[in-house]
C-alpha cells in the first residue's frame, strides 16, 4: 500500500520523472571519482573509462541519472550521442592542468552550441582543489571563458572529488535550477 | 497497440518476421525515453533480436544508432532487461562502428553484477575488445576464468577463446588459469530466475555438468598445440589423476591424441592403454570417436587392437539410441572399404540392421554388406538388395547403386550379375537422380571392364528406346559413338541410334547425328555407305541444329576420301583423341578475359598453350579419383588439422581437377620465374617430400620438377618462428654424380615471421634418366624482429647461420606419370626390356603388405590396375602397376609379394620401351 501512495504522491510532484546529468570533461579530470563519491560516499579506485559510466542517484526525492562519459580523445566524438534528453552537464575541469586549458574550453564551447543541449543547465566543477598549484575557481572560470556564456543558467564551483568538498553545493544549485526550469 | 497485433507477432510458428523499420523506430524511441519502461523494452529487444537472429541486417548507421540507444539501457537495473541488452549488442557489435563505448559498463557488470547477467557480459565483452583494449580487461576475465559458477566460468572460456584471434600474446597469459578451470569443481549456481516451468518442475538440477571442462580443453589445446611435450603432459594429466568428467572434453581429448598421433605415428602403441579405455567408456560418443581413431586413421594400431574397436562399434550396433547405431554403421562402412576382413565378424550384426525402422541405418547395412562380401558372396547379397530395392526411396536407392558400382569395379569378373541388377534397376521406375547413378555406373563398367562392355551397350541401347530425360539420353548416344565402333559389331549400335533421330527431340536428334557419324569411320565400306545415306536424310531435318551437324560431318566424311593425311585428320576432328584439360582451359581463358592490359587482346587466345589430356590420362585420373577417392576421406577425416594440411576437398569428381590444377600451379609458378621461361613445358612434377621434421623451426619441403633438359627443385621454406626474419634465404645442393651439373639458384631476399618462400635450384639434365642424391644444407642471415614494428632493426646486420636438412633423392619414379590402361595384361605382354629382381624384406611381423603395395605404387608413381592395390589375403598379393615416363616410353610392372616365415619377400618384373628405365625401377631397392 505504501508503494501505490508514493507513486500517486510522486506523480502529482512530478518526483517520479527520471532527471539526466552528463558528467563530461577531459580524461583524467576525476569524472568517475566524482560519480561514486556523490553516489556512494566513498572514494573508488578508478581507470580511464573506456565508454562510459552510469548511476543512478536519490537526491532530495529526486532520481537521477548519472552518465559519466569517457574523456579520452578517442571518446570524446561519441558524447554527441548521448545528448538528447539532457537537464544538464556537469562539466569537470582538472584545476592544475594549465596546459590543457584552451582544450578544455574548445570542447565545452562545441558541445554547447549543440541543439540538444541548448536548454540544459551548466555545472562546472573545477576540480582537484586540494592538491598544489590549483587554479582558483574565478581563474577557471575565465580561462574557459564562461563569462561569454548567453541564455544558460550556468555555474562554477571549486571541489575536490578526493576530499569531498563543493560537490554539494554545486548538485544542490543544480536542482534548484533544474527543479525552477521544469516545474 | 493492440492485444491482436501483439498476437501476431509473437506467434513463433507463423514465420512471420516483424517490419525492419518499425521495430527500429519502436526501439529508438523506448530506448531513449524517460524514464525506461523495462518490460516494452524487453519485448522490442526481443523482436529486434528475431530479425537479428533470422539473418536480417541494418545498415550500418541504423545499426550504430540502435547500438547506442541499446547503451542507454544500462541505467535500468532490471536484470532480464540487461540481460536481453546484452544479447542484442552482442548481435549489433558485428554490424555496427564504435562498439567500444559500452566497455566500461560492461566491465562493471563483470566485476560486480548479478549472476543472472554476469555470463552474457562476459561473452559481450569478447566480442567489444580490441588489441589495445584487452589489457584493461585482462585482469577481471581472468578472474572469470576462476569463478566457482560454471556458467561464468565456461561463458569466459568460450570469449578467451574467441579473443585468441585478437590477442594472442595476452590471452596466452590466462593458460594458468585455464589449465586450474579444467581441473576445479564448478558449480552451477541456482538462479531466481531459473524457476520457471521448464526447470521449475524437475528440482533436480545437476551440481555440475562438467561443460566447463570442455571448454577449457579447448582453449588450452589452441594453447599448447605446437608445444608437443606440453600436450603430453596434459594429457598424461588429464587421463589419469584427474579424470576428465565431461564426455565431450573426453571425446575432445580423443581428438586431440589422434591429432598428435598424426604428427608422430610412433605413438600409437604408447597410447594404446588409454585408447582401450575410451572403447569401452561409459559415454557411447567417446567409444565412437575412439574407434574412429583406431580404425580410420594411418596410424600403427595392430590388428589385434583394431579387432577390439570393432567389437566395441559391434555392440554399439544394437544399442536404443539410433543416432548411435547410425553412426557406427557408418563407421563400419567406411572401414569396409578399406579393409573389407576386418568388419566381416560384424556381418551377422548387419544383417539384422538391414530391416532397421531407420531407413539411412538399413542402407548404411546393406551397402557395408555388399563391401564386406567376397567375391562368392556378391551374388547372394545383390539378390538380397533387388527384394530390397522397391521398398526404399530414392536417394537411399543411389547409395546402393554407388556400392554396386563399386563392387564392379573391384570384382570385373562378377559383371554379369551386377550388370543384370542395374539392367533391372534401370528398368523400375525412378527419378533422375537414380536413373543418373545408375547410368554412370554402367558407363563405369564400360570403360574399366572391357569384358562387360558389349553387354552394357546393349542394355542402355535399350534403355534409350525409353528414356524421359533428354539429358541422359545425349549422355548415352555420346558413349555410344564413342565405344559403338570399337566393337566387332558396330552395325548393331546403327539402327538404335537412327531410331532417335526418327522418334526423339531436336537436343537429342543432334546428338545422334553427331554418335552416327563415328560409326562412318570404321572400316566399313558397306556400313560408311550407309552411314552416308542416314546423314543425308538428316539434311531435312526441321532443327537447323541437327542440319548443321550433319552436314558437317557429310563434308567431314567426304575430305576423308581424299587420302589418308586427310583422313586422319578428318578423324582428328571426329573423334579426337586428345582433350583440353577443362580446368586450365577455364583457368587460362579467364586470365585472358581478365587481364588489364589492353594490348594483350590484339592477339588472339592461343589454345595451344592449354594442357591436353590424352584418352588414357582422362581415363587414368577417373579411375583414379573412383578407386581411392573414399579412402582418402577417411584419413583425412579425424581432426581439422590434417584436412587444413592436406588442404583436401574430397569430392570425388574433383580429385582429378585437383591433381589437374596442381599441376597447373606448378606450371604457372614456374613459369613466372623468368630463368625458366626457355625451359620448355613441364613435364612433370614430384609429389612433395619433407625434408624436415613438422615441429621444427624451419620447416622445409621439396618438389622435383622434371623438364626437357633440365631438373629444377624447389624447396618450399617455412619459418615458424615469430620473432626471427632470415634473409638470403638459400639451399646449398651437393650433388653425388656429374650426371646433373647446376646451373642456377634463386635465392629467396626475406623471409617473415610465420611465412613461407620458395627457393629453386635449377640442374642440366642428361637425357637418359640418370639417378642422384642432394646433400642439402639451408643457408640464411637470421635476423631478430622488434616486436613493435614487425620489422629487423635497421642497423641489425644479422648473423649468417647454415641448417643441415634432410638428403633428397632423385628417384625412378620422377620420371614416371601414373597411367590407365583397360587391357594390363595385352600391353604387359606387348612391351620387352624385362628387368627381374627379388628381394626379402624381412619378418612379416614388422612388414604389412598393405603397407608396402601403398609405399611402391606412391614411390614408382604409377597407377595400380584392376584393383591390385586393395590386399585381399595376408598371405600373398600380385600388384599390377602402370605408367609413362617423360619421354613417353610406357612401363608396366608386376610385383609379387609372398609372405612366409621365411619373411616376405617380393618379385619386381618390370617391362618398358625403354630398356634404362626398366633397369632402373626394377633395382631402385
Amino acid at each position: 500500500m505504501g508503494n501505490v501512495f508514493s507513486s500517486i504522491f510522486g506523480k502529482l510532484w512530478g518526483g517520479n520523472k527520471e532527471i539526466r546529468i552528463l558528467i563530461l570533461g577531459l580524461d583524467g579530470a576525476g569524472k568517475t571519482t566524482i560519480l561514486y563519491k556523490m553516489q556512494l560516499g566513498e572514494v573508488v579506485k578508478t581507470k580511464p573509462t573506456i565508454g562510459f559510466n552510469v548511476e543512478t542517484l536519490k537526491y532530495k526525492n529526486i532520481s537521477i541519472n548519472m552518465w559519466d562519459l569517457g574523456g579520452q580523445t578517442s571518446i570524446r566524438p561519441y558524447w554527441r550521442c548521448y545528448y538528447a534528453d539532457t537537464a544538464a552537464v556537469i562539466f569537470v575541469v582538472d584545476s592544475t592542468d594549465k596546459d590543457r586549458m584552451d582544450v578544455a574550453k574548445k570542447e565545452l564551447h562545441t558541445m554547447l552550441k549543440e541543439d540538444e543541449l541548448s536548454d540544459s543547465a551548466l555545472l562546472v566543477f573545477a576540480n582537484k582543489q586540494d592538491q598544489p598549484g590549483a587554479m582558483t575557481a574565478a581563474e577557471v572560470s575565465k580561462a574557459l571563458g564562461l563569462a561569454e556564456l548567453k541564455d544558460r543558467s550556468w555555474s562554477i564551483v571549486a571541489s575536490s572529488a578526493i576530499k569531498g568538498e563543493g560537490l554539494t553545493e554545486g548538485l544542490d544549485w543544480l536542482i534548484d535550477v533544474i527543479k525552477e526550469e521544469q516545474m | 497497440m493492440s492485444t491482436s497485433t501483439y498476437k501476431r507477432f509473437e506467434d513463433p510458428e507463423s514465420g512471420y518476421l516483424p517490419d525492419k523499420m518499425t521495430v527500429y523506430q519502436e526501439c529508438l524511441q523506448a530506448f531513449n525515453a524517460s524514464p525506461i519502461r523495462a518490460k516494452k523494452c524487453r519485448l522490442l529487444l526481443s523482436r529486434l533480436l528475431r530479425l537479428l537472429y533470422d539473418g536480417q541486417t541494418f545498415p550500418k548507421t541504423e545499426a550504430t544508432n540502435l547500438f547506442f540507444s541499446v547503451s542507454k539501457l544500462f541505467h535500468n537495473g532490471d536484470p532480464s532487461l540487461r540481460q536481453l541488452a546484452y544479447l542484442a549488442i552482442k548481435e549489433l557489435c558485428t554490424i555496427s562502428d564504435d562498439v567500444l563505448m559500452i566497455t566500461a559498463s560492461i566491465m562493471k557488470d563483470i566485476q560486480g553484477g548479478e549472476p543472472v547477467f554476469k555470463p552474457n557480459a562476459v561473452r559481450t565483452l569478447a566480442r567489444v575488445l580490441d588489441g589495445s583494449t584487452i589489457h584493461a580487461a585482462e585482469r577481471a576475465m581472468r578472474n572469470c576464468i576462476v569463478d566457482s559458477n560454471q556458467t561464468v566460468c565456461s561463458a569466459a572460456l568460450v570469449s578467451t577463446y574467441h579473443l585468441l584471434p585478437v590477442a594472442h600474446d595476452v590471452v596466452r597469459r590466462w593458460a594458468n588459469e585455464a589449465q586450474e578451470a579444467i581441473s576445479a569443481n564448478k558449480k552451477l549456481v541456482r538462479s531466481p530466475y531459473a524457476i520457471h516451468e521448464a526447470f521449475g518442475s524437475s528440482p533436480r538440477l545437476p551440481q555440475s555438468t562438467f561443460f566447463h571442462q570442455y571448454h577449457a580443453l579447448g582453449l588450452i589445446y589452441q594453447l599448447k598445440k605446437q608445444d608437443r611435450m606440453a600436450m603430453l603432459k596434459l594429457i598424461q594429466q588429464l587421463t589419469s589423476r584427474q579424470p576428465l568428467q565431461s564426455p565431450f572434453a573426453v571425446l575432445q581429448l580423443v581428438r586431440y591424441v589422434a591429432a598428435l598421433l598424426q604428427a608422430d605415428t610412433n605413438l600409437s602403441q604408447q597410447f594404446w592403454p588409454l585408447f582401450a579405455s575410451w572403447l569401452n567408456h561409459k559415454s557411447e560418443m567417446v567409444e565412437l570417436e575412439a574407434a574412429k581413431v583406431v580404425l580410420t586413421g594411418s596410424f600403427k594400431f595392430n590388428p589385434d587392437q583394431q579387432l577390439k574397436a570393432i567389437s566395441s562399434l559391434q555392440e554399439l550396433l544394437s544399442v536404443p539410441r539410433t543416432v548411435t547405431r547410425f553412426a557406427a554403421v557408418r563407421l563400419l562402412s567406411r572401414v569396409a572399404l578399406a579393409d573389407p576382413e576386418k568388419v566381416r565378424a560384424c556381418n551377422s550384426d548387419l544383417e539384422s540392421l538391414v530391416n532397421d525402422p531407420c531407413r539411412a541405418i538399413s542402407t548404411y547395412a546393406i551397402t557395408t554388406l555388399l563391401k564386406t562380401g567376397n567375391a562368392q558372396s556378391v551374388d547372394r547379397l545383390v539378390k538380397t538388395i533387388a527384394g530390397f530395392m522397391d521398398d526404399i526411396s530414392d536417394e537411399f536407392k543411389v547409395v546402393v547403386v554407388e556400392a554396386v558400382r563399386t563392387l564392379a569395379l573391384k570384382f570385373p569378373e562378377k559383371h554379369s550379375t551386377l550388370l543384370s541388377f542395374l539392367g533391372d534397376a534401370l528398368r523400375d521406375e525412378g527419378g533422375f537422380s537414380f536413373k543418373n547413378s545408375v547410368i554412370e555406373a554402367i558407363f563405369d563398367i564400360i570403360k574399366f571392364v572391357p569384358v562387360a562392355r558389349e553387354a552394357s551397350l546393349e542394355l542402355l541401347c535399350e534403355f534409350i528406346e525409353d528414356c524421359e530425360y533428354t539429358e541422359l539420353a545425349v549422355r548415352v548416344l555420346h558413349l555410344l559413338g564413342e565405344y559403338g565402333p570399337k566393337t566387332p559389331k558396330p552395325s548393331l549400335y546403327v539402327r538404335h541410334i537412327y531410331n532417335r533421330v526418327v522418334l526423339e527431340n531436336s537436343i537429342v536428334r543432334s546428338s545422334a547425328v553427331i554418335a552416327l557419324s563415328k560409326f562412318a569411320l570404321v572400316n566399313d565400306r558397306k556400313l560408311t555407305a550407309s552411314i552416308r545415306i542416314l546423314l543425308k536424310r538428316c539434311l531435312q531435318d526441321a532443327d537447323d541444329e541437327v542440319r548443321d551437324r550433319a552436314a558437317l560431318s557429310l563434308r567431314l566424311l567426304e575430305a576423308a576420301d581424299d587420302g589418308p593425311t586427310a583422313a586422319a585428320k578428318a578423324r582428328g576432328l571426329l573423334e579426337p583423341e586428345s582433350r583440353f584439360s577443362l580446368a586450365a582451359l577455364e583457368q587460362q581463358l579467364c586470365r585472358y578475359v581478365r587481364s588489364k592490359d589492353k594490348s594483350s587482346f590484339t592477339t588472339p587466345f592461343d589454345i595451344t598453350s592449354v594442357a591436353t589430356h590424352t584418352e588414357e590420362e582422362v581415363l587414368a585420373a577417373e579411375y583414379k579419383a573412383k578407386t581411392t577417392v573414399e579412402e582418402d576421406q577417411i584419413v583425412s577425416s579425424p581432426t581439422p588439422e590434417t584436412t587444413k594440411a592436406t588442404k583436401s576437398l574430397p569430392e570425388p569428381a574433383d580429385l582429378a581437377a585437383r591433381a589437374d590444377l596442381l599441376e597447373q600451379q606448378y606450371a604457372q609458378e614456374l613459369s613466372a620465374v623468368p630463368e625458366f621461361e626457355e625451359y620448355g613445358p613441364l613435364l612433370h612434377s614430384s609429389e612433395v617430400v619433407e625434408l624436415t621434421e613438422v615441429e621444427t623451426e624451419f620447416v622445409v619441403s621439396a618438389v622435383k620438377h622434371i623438364f626437357k633438359e633440365h631438373l629444377v627443385v624447389q624447396y618450399n621454406v617455412q619459418n615458424t618462428l615469430k620473432d626471427i626474419q632470415l634473409e638470403n634465404v638459400t639451399v646449398v645442393a651437393q650433388l653425388d654424380t656429374d650426371a646433373y651439373s647446376e646451373d642456377l639458384a634463386i635465392p629467396a631476399e626475406t623471409l617473415k615471421p610465420d611465412s613461407s618462400v620458395s627457393i629453386y635450384v635449377s640442374f642440366s639434365r642428361p637425357h637418359d634418366l640418370a639417378l642422384a642424391t642432394l646433400a642439402n644444407t639451408l643457408s640464411y642471415v637470421t635476423k631478430d624482429v622488434e616486436e613493435a614494428t614487425g620489422e629487423p632493426a635497421e642497423d641489425d646486420e644479422g648473423f649468417p647461420d647454415e641448417y643441415q636438412i634432410e638428403d633428397l633423392s632423385i628417384v625412378p619414379g620422377d620420371f614416371v606419370s601414373p597411367c590407365f590402361t583397360t587391357s594390363f595384361t595385352n600391353v604387359f605382354d606387348d612391351l620387352d626390356n624385362e628387368e627381374v629382381s627379388v628381394y626379402n624384406l624381412g619378418s612379416p611381423e614388422t612388414v604389412k603388405i598393405q603397407e608396402v603395395v601403398t609405399k611402391l605404387t606412391q614411390s614408382m608413381s604409377m597407377m595400380a590396375l584392376e584393383g591390385s592395390d586393395n590386399v585381399e589375403g595376408s598371405a600373398s598379393h600380385t600388384l599390377k602397376l602402370f605408367g609413362k615416363s617423360v619421354n613417353g616410353d610406357r612401363v608396366a610392372a608386376v610385383v609379387k609379394l609372398v609372405s612366409s616365415s621365411k619373411g616376405v619377400m617380393m618379385r619386381i618384373q618390370v617391362r618398358s620401351s625403354d630398356a634404362e628405365l626398366s633397369q632402373l625401377l626394377a633395382n631402385q631397392w
